[in-house]
């Protein structure tokens, strides 16, 4: 028992550790996030920041705000007056108010949602692209990325990059990307936790339901059992 | 109380069924790890079901609101994130308690007489299992889910003479679309489940018609006390149900580990590609199926095309999943445990097992040339298994298998 | 320990124990499943607070808008029938709405309103949930005659409820119309789903 029970956490570690391997394909060479989702401040500051610069083409529209307020230890009143532009309802998704029409218009192409960015490019990704912008004068935009080949969008945060100094600049992007991770799973914040919860319960009950096998089996082993009736 | 069971038993055989198939039901007192499986994945079965009939409730089956409503349980459902990952995780889970189950019947030769009807039943099971599987990953509708959907669907169109009408027939449209994802989904929740639960029922009826096999393939029931109870057998409950229980605890730890911790498995379980809406217009760089179907997409890839039709892999593809069937007659060896099997069956067993493996590893990667070409040496490896069992289970010593089992 | 006696004790608490751990599992695996009934959060957000501008509404006059997907009644009432409404007490289950959970508590009184002429009134009968008719017509022959000083009648099962939304004694509707929480965010824009800040 004790030698299968080492072999499977043991194969269990070993399949992690390989899992965790990066699983973001692509040949762009992605820098690490380092992203921490249960630093509130850090989501706070990502979920402003993205409001006032990307909220306006992007839409995160499987979030609500009352949802990104209770989970990120928001007021609805502070939601209301720091993250809401437009005279939403508190438990309205958000919605960029660019129309898709007009969003062809100005960028050839209707910008993304981000609700599930994080899940589908990964943290890195995000971090990277972030930072990827450069000065090209042949895109309508006069910057390309290198981390998406001519991607149709402005470099939103080059007057941020410009106010702040490089730490605090690479902070904010880790807060944006942070945020975006928090929006791409909310769940993510108590799962955790959870877990840890839920195996110590299950603990408790292998003990005992382990004693109990092992009792019982005394029978067997002492051939025992016929003698029951 | 004693009147109440009275009651019960001249109108139903409560009592019987009890002492038939739990409290004097005999069984090798022997098993190993290998025979957890069993019970565990009855209880994947059932939590499938249960976390299923939740889902469903919440559940759009619609191409225009699948993908949000996925979403939507995941968010906005009370606790339906968990129910979600409960679910998908399960369909892992099911497949890795499933593989391991085979193996065990490989290993210690179960398949063999009289227990040919509990494997094949098996492997119908098996193959319903991958159905299922199959068509619940397409219900989420992101982008894995639609470009899978049409590659495995469009083997379809690869059928000699009537493969176009049979393609159009299956999804009910010239693509992928609605109708392929509600006609899935009614397969998914109601055709498919029905069905699986009706055969691990005939499983079980034909398994405890003949009895358990176990690691010494010994048959108990050759060696009975003067009561007619097998002398190597001890009652199933509660030696065996309070022995499953343990293991049930120790699945559900490292099943819990994978919900809260990784319930993505870095893309294992729930692909990144499939957190994108189906989009029609733009396929995904690189498409594999979820891994525990990627070992016959590798067979399927492996075999070239014949006068430029598909269809010859796909009959492969079918094919090796269908001569698992067979398995019992290609069986010569007089002896059913690895443990005491000949060398030759030994080596090529262990070769087949290597070959499903890296045949799964290379279903998940991109075709290249040396991938294609493992692919082929493996695809042959695998059959040549079957093909070659008559012949090298009937070569090599076997060891003397004991009158009884060995452990005590 | 070669040969030893079952420990029947030991066995039993053993079997209990596991027995008790193990429902409280099945008990905090139920949880979830039950709670996901509960309504989600897009039925919250569109069970939000409603806001009703009255200023065109006339005396007589009733407009129904839904909040939580339920019809709720906005009517203005002239001086004569709030007067009425008193007169009426005789003839109600339940006069002075003494039943707690059929209106907050500021508008307990005999008019069940904060301000006497504006109602609001959830249009769900408390019988089985049909949605009465508005009968404001004072003496209305199928409902009484002159008795009848206007009110609601629910076409499904005959109850009848005053301008107050009172029940009246007799018929198949225990309770009076439910009032919901509401409050003036000015004269004469109403909020329905929010109590008034106390």
């Amino acid at each position: 028992m004790k030698k299968i029970l080492n072999t499977t956490l043991a194969a269990l570690a070993a399949m992690t550790i390989s899992f965790n391997a990066s699983a973001s394909a692509g040949s762009v060479h992605l820098d690490s996030a380092n992203t921490d989702i249960s630093d509130q401040g850090s989501l706070q500051n990502g979920a402003k920041l993205f409001m006032n610069y990307c909220s306006g083409c992007h839409s995160i529209s499987f979030m609500r705000y009352n949802r990104i307020g209770k989970d990120l230890n928001i007021s609805d009143a502070d939601v209301e007056k720091n993250l809401m532009f437009n005279g939403e309802k508190i438990g309205d998704n958000v919605v960029s108010s660019l129309s898709d029409a007009g969003a062809v218009n100005w960028f050839g192409t209707t910008p993304p949602d981000l609700s599930l960015v994080s899940r589908s490019k990964g943290v890195d990704w995000i971090y990277t692209y972030l930072h990827g912008f450069y000065k090209d004068e042949s895109r309508i935009f006069g910057v390309n990325n290198h981390v998406l080949e001519n991607a149709s969008m402005p470099d939103v945060l080059w007057k941020l990059k410009q106010e702040r100094s490089t730490e605090e600049f690479d902070q904010d992007v880790r807060d944006i990307t942070n945020f975006l991770d928090y929006v791409g799973e909310p769940a993510k914040l108590v799962r955790v936790d959870l877990g840890y919860k839920v195996l110590g319960f299950l603990f408790i009950l292998f003990v005992l339901s382990y004693l109990l096998k092992k009792e019982y089996w005394k029978d067997v082993k002492y051939g025992k059992w016929r003698a029951k009736d | 109380m004693d009147n109440n069971k009275n009651w019960i038993d001249q109108r139903f055989p409560l009592t019987k069924v009890w002492n038939e198939h739990l409290a004097e039901y005999y069984t090798p007192r022997n098993f190993n790890f290998w025979y957890f499986f069993g019970s565990l994945a009855i209880l994947v079965l059932v939590m499938q079901i249960v976390t299923g009939i939740f889902l469903t409730m919440h559940f759009k089956p619609d191409a225009a609101n699948a993908f949000a409503s996925v979403e939507y349980i995941m968010r906005d459902v009370d606790w339906g994130w968990l129910i979600r990952y409960l679910h998908s995780t399960g369909a892992s889970a099911f497949f890795v308690v499933i593989y391991l189950h085979m193996y065990r019947g490989l290993l210690y030769g179960s398949y063999k007489a009289p227990r040919e009807l509990i494997w094949i039943l098996g492997m119908v099971l098996y193959i319903a299992l991958m159905a299922e599987a199959f068509m619940g990953y397409v219900l989420p509708w992101g982008q894995m889910s639609y470009w899978g959907a049409q590659v495995i669907i469009s083997l379809f169109g690869s059928v000699p003479v009537i493969g176009p009408d049979l393609l159009i027939w299956i999804l009910g449209d010239y693509a992928v679309g609605d109708p392929a994802l509600n006609r899935f989904f009614s397969l998914h929740v109601i055709a498919l489940p029905l069905i699986l639960v009706i055969l691990v029922f005939l499983h079980i009826v034909a398994l405890h018609t003949v009895g358990s096999n176990n690691p010494d393939g010994v048959e108990i029931k050759k060696n009975k006390d003067a009561n007619g109870i097998p002398k190597d057998g001890i009652p199933f409950h509660p030696y065996y149900s309070v022995k499953d229980i343990v293991g049930v605890v120790v699945f559900l730890m490292i099943f819990s580990a994978i919900v809260f911790f990784s319930p993505a498995m870095n893309g294992y379980f729930l692909e990144h590609a499939n957190f994108v809406e189906a989009n029609p217009l733009k396929t995904p760089d690189h498409i594999a199926p979820l891994w525990y179907l990627t070992p016959f997409y590798s067979v399927l890839r492996a075999i070239p095309p014949l006068f430029g039709s598909q269809f010859p892999g796909v009959v492969g593809m079918f094919a090796a999943l269908l001569i698992l069937i067979a398995l019992p007659w290609l069986d010569r060896s007089k002896v059913k445990s690895i443990r005491y099997r000949s060398m030759p069956y030994k080596i090529a067993l262990a070769i087949f097992v290597v070959s499903f493996i890296i045949l799964g590893y290379l279903g998940m990667q991109p075709v290249t040339p040396v991938n294609a070409f493992l692919a082929r040496v493996f695809t042959i490896a695998y059959f040549g298994f079957f093909i070659l069992m008559p012949w090298f289970t009937s070569i090599g010593k076997t060891k003397p298998v004991p009158e009884r089992t060995t452990e005590h | 320990m070669s040969e030893q006696e079952i420990d029947l004790k030991k066995r039993r608490f053993l079997t209990g124990a596991t027995s008790v751990v193990g429902a409280v599992g099945v008990g905090f695996v139920a949880w979830p499943f039950v709670s996901s009934w509960m309504p989600s959060a897009r039925a919250k957000a569109a069970g939000a607070p409603v806001d009703v501008d009255i200023t065109k509404l006339e005396t007589g006059q009733l407009v129904r808008v839904l909040w939580r997907k339920k019809p709720v009644w906005i009517f203005k009432r002239d001086n004569t029938t709030v007067t009425n409404l008193s007169t009426l007490n005789g003839e109600l289950t339940d006069p002075n709405s003494d039943e707690t959970s059929q209106q907050p508590e500021y508008t307990k009184n005999i008019h069940r309103s904060i301000n006497p002429d504006v109602a609001v009134i959830v249009g769900v009968c408390t019988h089985l949930g049909c949605s009465p008719t508005y009968r404001p017509e004072i003496g209305a022959a199928d409902l009484g005659g002159d008795s009848w000083k206007g009110g609601f009648y629910c076409p499904c099962h005959g109850s009848k409820f005053d301008l107050a939304g009172r029940v009246y004694a007799g018929v198949p509707a225990p309770t009076n119309l439910v009032i919901p929480p509401y409050h003036f965010v000015t004269d004469s824009l109403i909020r329905i789903g929010i109590d008034p800040k106390a």
